[in-house]
């Protein structure tokens, strides 16, 4: 009750603020002695001057020389083209070179200046300053109020104005599955801390059947280097905290394909030698500004097999989902989809082995989330 | 984390609105508390309890002190922007001072050597968009260029219920959180399945045009919303001058009061020869002066729009309390274009009504020989032809073939040495034109006179007119995806030490050349620069802040003559703390001569 009490109060403020608004535009008469303000010309609606641009001349022949009027010489105008007189150019001329150019100048009437001169072309090259300019890092200030006392603020300025670290972390997947057999729990998150080019990674995902511990579980922390605008190169190392105890070290690329995908493709390297990689992609398809379609591929490759793992040599599983979102907040999203996903070749043969269907569909119900 | 502290929505309640401060010595209070726009509480941070700050209403010629008392819990700062000052007044911690400790009164002095509209923000951290800013006049020592019967400050800005520090945190983590606009399935923008794959294929949003909406963002006349009535009145047959001032933190507005002409007569605080508009775009910190002379209806409404058409500020020009003007609705989101991604004109086969060709763009088909023929002559390898390409933007429209095949959009070969290439860079402008001519995103066909820079003169004779000795080209540069945002591929973090430098009176043409699909508000401090325009050199426009339009490039002329350490950066502060910043040292004469 109490927040709607005082959104009436606040509003019943509001409601008397424009009377109070009246005064607030500093009123005053300003007597001022100047004749009244010229009126815009409404005649020169055709460009008086388009011809002063300086590209329409060609700048191989734009003069060093500063004086007035040079310029006009080489357009098919009747300007005058006496340097000296160019300081009184009329306004009439230049109206009649005029040739394109629809917009409304009014403003811009040469009527009555000083000088008419084109728009000088400019140095053509970039060349450094000179060395009168001086050299060494900016400390003006120092003289004023002394080295010491600038020294904070202008740290402070340099650790704020661009490679600032922020913190991220999202709950990309935390979901249950709904299958034949069984259903299952699924947890894939990911977050980092750092630099927009520099950064410390931290991922986690695993699954499980629910009521036990889960069968498949890692972490992962990641060093991530930007090489290109939109991909990091990722390395570190990944812990399986479920199923057998094993360390791999990681190398990966993880960043923004075209047309949106997000790429996340890694190389393992286990403690015992064997060699895995996965590749995950997903891209948001947008039906609204807040429900988001979101289909997903995951492919596990591996160079050997490893019966430990019951991992096959080759593609050893393909994941294939998809995922409708609502973005309740920006940060916030339940979601439900559909999933399937294949053991291939020797990770099949593993699988039945282990006594598990090789495919599985699972409908997904989980939220997704972020801060 | 972003340091700085964090912006907490406790402490008194801060009012909307200004009073007025003037004289020679002028006392100054930076605390916080919250603000309640429309109903929804924020944080806030005011200068002398208000949010905007008061009115400082000086003379030409005068000398001011400004005694400013930190009652936050963090460094704070006041940088008085536009004005011509020694640089340890300027207000920028780590360049011109070490900033304002909590509890520390701080004394700026200097003489008032300028006229115009200025404005005054918080440098230090992400004040700003909590409220740390307000409005400066400086009345001249002789008389105004115009007559006018009022005179009224229209200060924009953006609220949000936010802590600055979470925006930021989002706009690093979460690419597109505050765009509610974007490509969906069901949107309706006018965009071709080509058109979409293209964009995506890209990994850019056209639908990107500012970075933060109105779903964020409550956009305010004078600290006030849309819905709370800010007012100004007038009598039939007056003369009024508002002053517009742009205070947001990111948000550029499309100005216009419908059923009535604007006037401007000075930007950025200098004045102008007078040009009538209906229109006009104001980037981030970008001031306008304008004349309007109201007629006979009872109300008219000032519409501050947002460019990306997500929102507006509003105010009404009235002539009697309560009176009420209708109020047009947003018009359709803008998109970005091949062309902001620096296509050259002629392949622009996209049917946008956004790429129309007719005005503006014309003129710009000229300009854009000029800065490929700058390229050419640099050895970047700038594309072969590019007379023909650009004359031929016209023909282009229907015969170009839209086509991502062969086309790059990061092809680092075209930009200078000096440019620092990495992840920093998403996006290399193909054939940067000069879009001085540009009225700016969503503002290029509408059936009305808008507002560009060409269009601009400046009233009084600039004192330097000579030839610029050097050329400086400075790209701009970012990464949407990261949010990291850069001059030449550096972020200020990186470049903190290696300033911008020039020698005393030094003239030199600066050239910015935007390598990024957003318009960018760049803003030097200390000096004003002059664009180029086409103007004559004794009549290009004084201004601060340039906007560079996406893909495009903008050239402006600058006197060295303020000697010191200058900031100059991008003025859309998450872009500025994106790394889009750098020192400007200008040797002092007894160093340089």
């Amino acid at each position: 009750m109490r927040p709607v009490l005082s959104a009436v109060l606040i509003g019943t403020a509001l409601i008397a603020v424009p009377v109070h608004a009246q005064n607030q535009g500093h009123a005053m008469t300003m007597p001022t002695p100047d004749p009244k303000l010229p009126a815009a010309p409404a005649s020169s609606a055709s460009d008086p001057h388009a011809g002063h641009r300086m590209p329409t001349s060609p700048p191989a022949t734009a003069p060093a020389d500063p004086h007035a009027g040079h310029e006009m010489a080489d357009m098919p105008t009747p300007t005058p083209v006496d340097p000296h007189a160019g300081h009184d150019m009329p306004a009439e001329p230049a109206k009649t070179m005029a040739p394109k150019d629809d917009m409304d100048h009014s403003g811009m009437n040469h009527e009555g200046l000083g000088e008419a001169a084109p728009t000088s072309p400019g140095p053509d090259m970039e060349t450094p300053p000179p060395p009168e300019a001086g050299s060494g890092p900016p400390r003006a200030a120092d003289a004023i109020w002394g080295a010491e006392a600038m020294r904070t603020s202008r740290q402070d300025l340099q650790r704020t104005h661009g490679d600032f670290p922020v913190f991220w972390f999202q709950g990309d997947r935390i979901e249950a599955q709904i299958r034949e057999g069984p259903d299952a729990y699924l947890w894939d998150i990911q977050g980092y801390y750092g630099g927009p080019t520099e950064r410390l990674w931290f991922k986690s995902e695993g699954e499980g059947e629910f009521g036990s511990a889960p069968d498949d579980a890692e972490v992962q922390a990641l060093y991530a280097k930007a090489f290109a605008p939109f991909w990091d190169f990722q390395v570190g190392v990944r812990q399986d905290i479920g199923g057998p105890d094993t360390t791999h070290a990681v190398v990966g690329v993880q960043g923004l394909a075209p047309y949106m995908f997000e790429v996340d493709a890694a190389l393992f390297v286990s403690h015992r030698g064997d060699v895995t990689a996965r590749i995950e992609g997903e891209v948001d398809q947008r039906i609204t500004q807040r429900l988001i379609l979101q289909p997903r591929a995951e492919v596990n490759l591996a160079a050997q097999d490893v019966p430990l793992l019951g991992i096959g040599a080759g593609i050893d599983q393909i994941e294939v989902g998809v995922r409708l979102r609502y973005e309740i907040i920006r940060e916030f999203a339940p979601y439900i989809g559909i999933e399937q996903s294949w053991r291939i070749g020797n990770g099949a043969d593993f699988a039945r082995a282990g006594g598990q269907d090789p495919s599985v569909t699972s409908l997904v119900a989980g939220i997704r989330f972020w801060f | 984390m972003h340091r700085g502290g964090t912006h907490g929505k406790g402490g008194p309640r801060i009012p909307a609105g200004f009073g007025e401060v003037s004289g020679d010595v002028i006392d100054l209070a930076v605390g916080s508390g919250h603000r309640i726009i429309e109903g929804r509480r924020g944080p806030g941070i005011a200068v002398n309890g208000s949010v905007p700050g008061p009115l400082i209403r000086l003379r030409e010629g005068q000398n001011v002190r400004f005694n400013v008392t930190n009652n936050l819990g963090e460094d704070t700062s006041i940088h008085w922007h536009g004005l011509l000052l020694p640089f340890q007044m300027d207000g920028v911690p780590g360049i011109s001072f070490p900033g304002i400790r909590p509890g520390q009164t701080f004394t700026y002095e200097f003489p008032v050597r300028q006229a115009g509209t200025y404005w005054y923000h918080s440098h230090s951290g992400l004040q700003e968009q909590s409220g740390h800013y307000g409005p400066l006049i400086i009345d001249p020592a002789g008389a105004e260029p115009v007559e006018y019967d009022r005179d009224y400050i229209l200060l924009l800005s953006d609220f949000t219920v936010l802590d600055p520090h979470f925006i930021m945190q989002r706009l690093r983590t979460g690419e597109g959180y505050f765009n509610r606009q974007q490509n969906t399935w069901t949107d309706d923008y006018p965009m071709t399945a080509e058109e979409r794959r293209m964009w995506a294929q890209m990994r850019m949003m056209p639908t990107d045009i500012m970075d933060i909406g109105g779903k964020t963002y409550t956009f305010l006349a004078n600290g006030r919303g849309p819905t709370e009535g800010l007012e100004y009145l007038f009598k039939p047959g007056e003369r009024v001058r508002l002053r517009i001032i742009n205070g947001s933190a990111q948000s550029f507005f499309n100005v216009r009061i419908p059923g009535l002409p604007m006037t401007i007569i000075a930007a950025d605080g200098q004045n102008v020869r007078p040009v009538e508009v209906d229109e006009f775009q104001i980037g981030t910190a970008e001031i306008y002066d304008v004349i309007v002379e109201p007629g006979d209806a009872a109300a008219y409404a000032i519409v501050g729009e947002s460019m990306d058409r997500s929102g507006m500020a509003l105010a009404m020009l009235t002539t009697s309390p309560g009176e009420r003007a209708s109020v047009p609705a947003l018009r359709d989101p803008p998109l970005l274009t091949m062309g902001d991604m620096g296509m050259d004109h002629g392949s622009g086969g996209m049917d946008h009504s956004a790429m129309d060709h007719s005005g503006a763009f014309v003129g710009d088909a000229a300009g854009a020989e000029m800065g490929a023929k700058d390229h050419a002559q640099m050895g970047h390898g700038a594309p072969p032809a590019p007379a023909e390409a650009s004359g031929s933007a016209v023909a282009g429209m229907a015969a170009g073939e839209m086509s991502m095949d062969g086309m790059k959009m990061r092809d680092t070969a075209l930009l200078p040495p000096d440019v620092a290439v990495g992840p920093g860079i998403d996006m290399v402008s193909m054939a940067p034109v000069d879009k001085m001519g540009d009225p700016g995103l969503g503002l290029r066909d509408v059936p009305h006179r808008v507002l560009n820079y060409r269009m601009l003169t400046a009233h009084e004779r600039n004192r330097d007119t000579r030839e610029p000795s050097r050329l400086l080209e400075l790209h701009l540069t970012g990464n949407m995806e990261r949010y990291m945002w850069s001059f030449d591929g550096r972020m200020y973090s990186a470049v903190s030490d290696v300033p911008i430098r020039f020698a005393w009176n030094e003239r030199v043409r600066v050239k910015l050349v935007n390598n990024t699909m957003m318009a960018h508000p760049i803003h030097l401090h200390g000096m004003f620069f002059e664009l180029v325009n086409g103007e004559s050199a004794a009549y290009q426009p004084r201004k601060n802040v340039v906007i560079v339009q996406p893909g495009a490039s903008a050239q402006f002329d600058l006197t060295a003559n303020e000697a010191g350490d200058w900031a100059f950066h991008c003025h859309l502060m998450y872009h500025m703390h994106g790394g889009m910043m750098q020192t400007v040292t200008v040797v002092g004469p007894e160093i340089g001569a």
